[in-house]
């Protein structure tokens, strides 16, 4: 199994509040990682850890075998070859939707103005907001906002995709819209890294579930096994309190 | 040559007659200074600001202390610059300069120390104007590879100049008036003519009615223009959605009021 991201004892902590204490798993590629786990279980920071929004303290991160930590390669080119989206969307405010999903393109891959629209497009009608090219951010709704951000981390043509909890902020109603087009991503092979509190996508979607408690991994395994058969108290009372 | 029964309105055509060219002449001095001084300090102030936001590499010992260093000389810039007033400024650099061995233009030192001067505000503006941007926008920037210079010349300044663009104004208002001040160096600007003009025939009341007319003229009209650019930065309101269901190539306009009307209507 060709893995696109490897994390080896990885920690963080902020001040003297220790949010990760050594965590190692594999994402492979092609598949989807769900990590569960109540809020403070350190989730998010794995993810801004892998990302490079925070950085580690300890512990490796490697991408196809390099240790980005130790410059392993150049932080654009590695920005751009793992994309995120966050909980609260982040769109640029002063770009309409077009222009958010072209920026990077142009920006950090040097494209061409007119390839960099082509993907754009492509990509927004992928997502189903190709007919909102104009619109500024303030004038979505957060699914349709969600569904641009999504647009605009796929338009790098990125190996794997981050996912912070990327319905949380969203109305329930809304919240369908964003998990449709992930499930499509998903199942076209997408490598996907998804933080959320949506049982039934992790259930649908995961080949791989993660469950974080305090700081650690607590359960790893397939969803039948984690969803299932729960090991230990603590995911057990988890998953009660989830439904 | 009107007399001591002259009346106010007299005396005000009368010196609008004799000093009308070097009134406009001092108008045009005052919007020059007061303009490229703003743009100047804009300048200044945004270089300033950029630099004082760059997070320092936690690694590196040179970096880290270059940064601070630096930082250290801006804060001293702004804090001496926003703490004396600007007619003692204006006095200490030009007359300072000639001790260096260097004789300004005073319409070339007028510029400079409003350029100085304005920098030193705009510096402040701009970093809570950059502040003022959701954090989120830097992560998303970062996240897709950018660099600190290109999150923040296509990112953040964008709309951290949008946020401030009422203080910008503000500052060119205020620059327009105080560059009165540069009279003390002899810069050619409205309020210096003023002074010789009401001399000649010691009409101080006249001449100084005529400018502060003058005056407020200016800032209004800028005021005026300023308050449409930021219309124009708003953009409008509404959006054209591509495309519908039936046909691809209808443009379906989406306006704001409409859809509020819309909401009013549903109400009732």
């Amino acid at each position: 199994m060709e893995q696109v991201i490897e994390v080896k004892g990885l920690q963080k902590a902020f001040g003297s509040h220790e949010v990760l204490r050594g965590i190692d798993f594999a994402a492979n590629k092609g598949e989807v990682t769900c990590i569960l786990g109540s809020s403070g279980s350190g989730k998010s920071t794995l993810l801004r850890c892998i990302n490079l929004l925070e950085t580690p303290d300890a512990g490796e991160i490697l991408y196809r075998g390099r240790d980005i930590l130790k410059g392993g390669m150049n932080m654009p080119q590695y920005h751009a070859k793992v994309g995120m989206v966050f909980q609260q969307f982040n769109l640029f405010g002063n770009m309409n939707v077009l222009a958010n999903c072209m920026a990077g393109q142009m920006k950090v891959l040097h494209r061409s103005k007119e390839e960099s629209e082509q993907k754009a497009l492509h990509y927004l009608e992928k997502v189903g907001m190709r007919a909102y090219v104009n619109a500024k951010p303030r004038q979505l709704s957060g699914g349709q906002k969600q569904r641009v951000a999504i647009a605009r981390a796929l338009a790098m043509d990125p190996e794997v995709i981050l996912f912070d909890e990327p319905t949380s902020a969203l109305d329930p109603e809304m919240v369908g819209e964003v998990l449709a087009v992930m499930q499509s991503l998903a199942q076209e092979g997408l490598t996907m890294l998804v933080v959320t509190h949506e049982m039934g996508f992790a259930r649908a979607a995961a080949d791989q579930i993660i469950f974080m408690d305090q700081g650690i991994i607590c359960e790893r395994g397939t969803p039948a096994q984690v969803l299932d058969q729960p090991r230990t108290e603590r995911l057990r009372t988890f998953l009660a309190n989830m439904l | 040559m009107p007399n001591a029964s002259t009346s106010f309105f007299g005396w005000v055509t009368f010196l609008l007659n004799e000093y009308g060219e070097l009134f406009l002449r001092g108008t045009g001095m005052t919007l020059l200074i007061a303009l490229t001084g703003t743009a100047f300090g804009f300048a200044i102030g945004l270089l300033t600001a950029i630099f004082r936001t760059i997070t320092p590499k936690k690694d590196s010992l040179i970096h880290r202390g270059l940064l601070s260093i630096g930082k250290l000389l801006t804060s001293i810039y702004i804090q001496v610059f926003r703490g004396t007033p600007m007619i003692v400024q204006s006095v200490v650099i030009y007359y300072g300069a000639q001790y260096a061995g260097i004789y300004m233009q005073p319409t070339a030192a007028g510029i400079l120390i409003i350029s100085i001067n304005t920098g030193a505000y705009m510096a402040e503006i701009i970093r809570g104007g950059i502040v003022s941007v959701d954090k989120g926008q830097f992560e998303a920037a970062h996240a897709l590879g950018m660099t600190h210079w290109q999150t923040m010349t296509s990112v953040v300044l964008p709309q951290a100049i949008r946020n401030i663009l009422p203080s910008v104004g503000n500052e060119l208002i205020v620059n327009i008036k105080d560059s009165s001040v540069l009279n003390v160096i002899s810069v050619s600007e409205l309020f210096f003519q003023a002074k010789s003009a009401a001399g000649a025939y010691y009409r101080y009341f006249e001449v100084y009615f005529i400018i502060a007319v003058i005056y407020l003229i200016l800032t209004l009209t800028v005021s005026f223009i300023l308050r449409q650019i930021e219309k124009k930065m708003d953009g409008p309101d509404n959006y054209v959605i591509h495309g519908s269901q039936s046909d691809s190539r209808a443009d379906i306009r989406v306006s704001v009021e409409n859809e509020k009307e819309a909401v009013k209507r549903w109400n009732k």
